[in-house]
């Protein structure tokens, strides 16, 4: 889930009959399954959770660049350099979509950067994490892909029709990227004994961190009763992580790669895996800066914006003068 | 050495130079939109790189495929122009190495799509698309940041300042061409100079920039015998996997 821990600005669930006449509206349309578009009136703690929703997940994908474009440059041969540089073209792709989608919401790109920035807007703490061997190529497509498409594919039925639309773009890619993923480690798994260890090590180091993107336990959290009663949240975080765990499972067992829990076992009972939670203190810990690579992956992106700013200006300055030399001939 | 497969190995590694030198702008372009449009132009040079290697290694016959051309040869064995070498340094630079070529490659690659050779028609037709495309695009940011502030203006002066001689060895013909000429497979690439040099001319003088007025040349990538101190760096991070694990297939 590339949106986590997206607080919400509002007081918690508000009652129907504490709804304005215009709230009331817009909540049995809803209700009814219409989507919300632009125009449209919306509260306000609509507007602004959505905004900080879509922002994070835009962030997340240009942020989320950096560790898989931390290979381009290494990918071991053209094929794989090539379809490398096409995923992560992609989450660009996507970043646009969804500032795009953000935009209709009333705030800039350049604003929402500046967020990013400074602080005031997060991304997703698995791209924290760094990118140590090729085989981690494959685990973040196979396991954070995968992790992030379990909270994707609902997210196309979402409230607000831009936010929906992109969201189907996206799912299709973001699949394509999971079977990629999923090849990679196909590959090193069948491969030699250094590509075996390099397998077994990524599963090791992404396994708990892909379990923390679906965010902690939400069963008592008020903001998210409001989101999902907006539908700009489908499902809890528990459901999610256990479907993730439930579908990635057998996936590894066909890799013959071991899930780093000793406690990971099929419950009978229930029909699904029990597992061990992650580290949340180390989840609390990387979202509030001290990941191992927080500090970096933010510089990073603030170095391209500066270096970038001559660029950006130099582009509007010839705009503007194009614009110019056209009126003063017409 | 063949001819035939040196001059295969200049065109393929070109696009493996310039690809890989484009793809380490992947996720930090000055715009989501630039970063987009980067990506594909090395996307496209990585295609071209396949295809040219591809046919390379049918030449050589000795059983190296396209991936042992570009991941297990050292420098001495690169054919590329130095010019595709040398460091991206800024967008200014990067854009501004990519127009010198593109201006090149347009005309050579309709040039090549008569070819006597089949394959080498075959493969200038489809990276010639690619490169129309890359034409359009790069001469049109050479003008824009060229024209958009002193700034702006100034980093690109430095930028062709810097690249202008090493544009020369585009056009420095030597035995291969000759051979290449010869078998009706590929003009003299001396003889594609007066159309490169309207399109770098009218393009400068879009953008607001001086050209260079010494025709001084540097040589050395295109034949192998010299490189820059920068490839070998270059290469050492791409082929880094292929070097460390032989014989793995990834």
């Amino acid at each position: 889930m590339y949106a986590q821990m997206v607080k919400s600005t509002g007081k918690g669930l508000v009652a129907r009959e504490d709804m304005s006449f215009e709230d009331r509206a817009f909540q049995d349309r809803i209700d009814a399954g219409e989507k919300i578009e632009p125009k449209d009136y919306m509260p306000d703690g609509y507007r602004r959770n959505l905004i900080r929703q879509i922002g994070q997940h835009a962030h997340s994908e240009i942020v989320g660049q950096l560790p898989e474009g931390n290979w381009i440059t290494r990918a071991p041969t053209l094929e794989r350099k090539a379809n490398l540089l096409a995923k992560v073209q992609d989450e660009a792709g996507h970043g646009l979509y969804l500032y795009c989608a953000a935009e209709t919401l009333g705030v800039s790109r350049d604003e929402m950067t500046e967020m990013l920035l400074d602080g005031r807007m997060k991304y997703s703490s698995i791209f924290n994490y760094p990118t140590l061997t090729w085989a981690d190529m494959g685990a973040v497509g196979w396991l954070v892909d995968g992790a992030a498409i379990m909270n994707q594919v609902p997210l196309q039925r979402t409230s607000y029709g831009p936010y929906a639309r992109a969201m189907v773009r996206i799912c299709k890619e973001e699949s394509f990227h999971q079977r990629q993923g999923f090849h990679i480690m196909m590959a090193m798994v069948n491969g030699t004994a250094d590509q075996k260890r390099m397998a077994q090590d990524a599963l090791n180091r992404f396994w708990y961190p892909a379990l923390m993107m679906f965010g902690p336990s939400d069963k008592d959290s008020v903001h998210s009763a409001q989101s999902m009663a907006w539908r700009i949240k489908m499902n809890t975080n528990d459901e999610l992580r256990q479907k993730f765990v439930d579908e990635t499972v057998p996936q590894a067992e066909y890799l013959g790669l071991t899930i780093p829990d000793d406690d990971l076992q099929w419950n009978e009972d229930t029909g699904h895996y029990d597992f061990t939670e992650p580290d949340w203190a180390e989840f609390f810990e990387v979202i509030s800066g001290n990941g191992p690579c927080n500090v970096d992956r933010l510089n990073a992106r603030q170095k391209a914006w500066d270096d970038g700013a001559w660029v950006r200006e130099a582009m509007v300055a010839h705009a503007e003068k194009k614009a110019a030399r056209k009126q003063a001939a017409e | 050495m063949q001819p035939l497969f040196e001059f295969l190995l200049r065109q393929g590694d070109n696009a493996l130079v310039l690809g890989h030198r484009t793809s380490e702008w992947c996720g930090l372009a000055p715009a989501l939109e630039e970063d987009i449009a980067l990506t594909n132009t090395a996307l496209d040079l990585i295609g071209q790189t396949q295809l040219w290697l591809g046919y390379a290694a049918e030449v050589e016959d000795t059983g190296r495929s396209a991936n042992d051309l570009a991941y297990l040869r050292d420098a001495y064995d690169f054919r590329n122009l130095l010019m595709l070498e040398v460091p991206n340094e800024d967008f200014g630079r990067t854009l501004m190495r990519q127009f010198l070529f593109d201006a090149f490659q347009v005309p050579w690659l309709t040039a090549l799509q008569t070819s006597a050779d089949p394959r080498v028609a075959e493969i200038a037709a489809k990276s010639l698309k690619e490169a129309t495309y890359h034409l359009d695009r790069s001469a049109e940011t050479v003008v824009a940041l060229g024209d958009g502030t002193a700034d702006s203006n100034a980093r690109m002066q430095a930028a062709l300042d810097y690249l202008w001689p090493y544009s020369g060895e585009l056009f420095a013909d030597d035995e291969t061409d000759s051979a290449m000429a010869d078998g009706s497979i590929a003009p003299l690439p001396s003889s594609l100079r007066p159309a490169w040099a309207t399109t770098v001319e009218d393009t400068a003088k879009a953008a607001c920039l001086k050209l260079p007025e010494s025709d001084f040349a540097h040589s050395g990538g295109r034949t192998g015998a010299r490189h820059t101190e920068h490839l070998g760096h270059m290469l050492a991070v791409m082929q880094v996997l292929q070097r460390s694990y032989p014989g793995a297939v990834w």
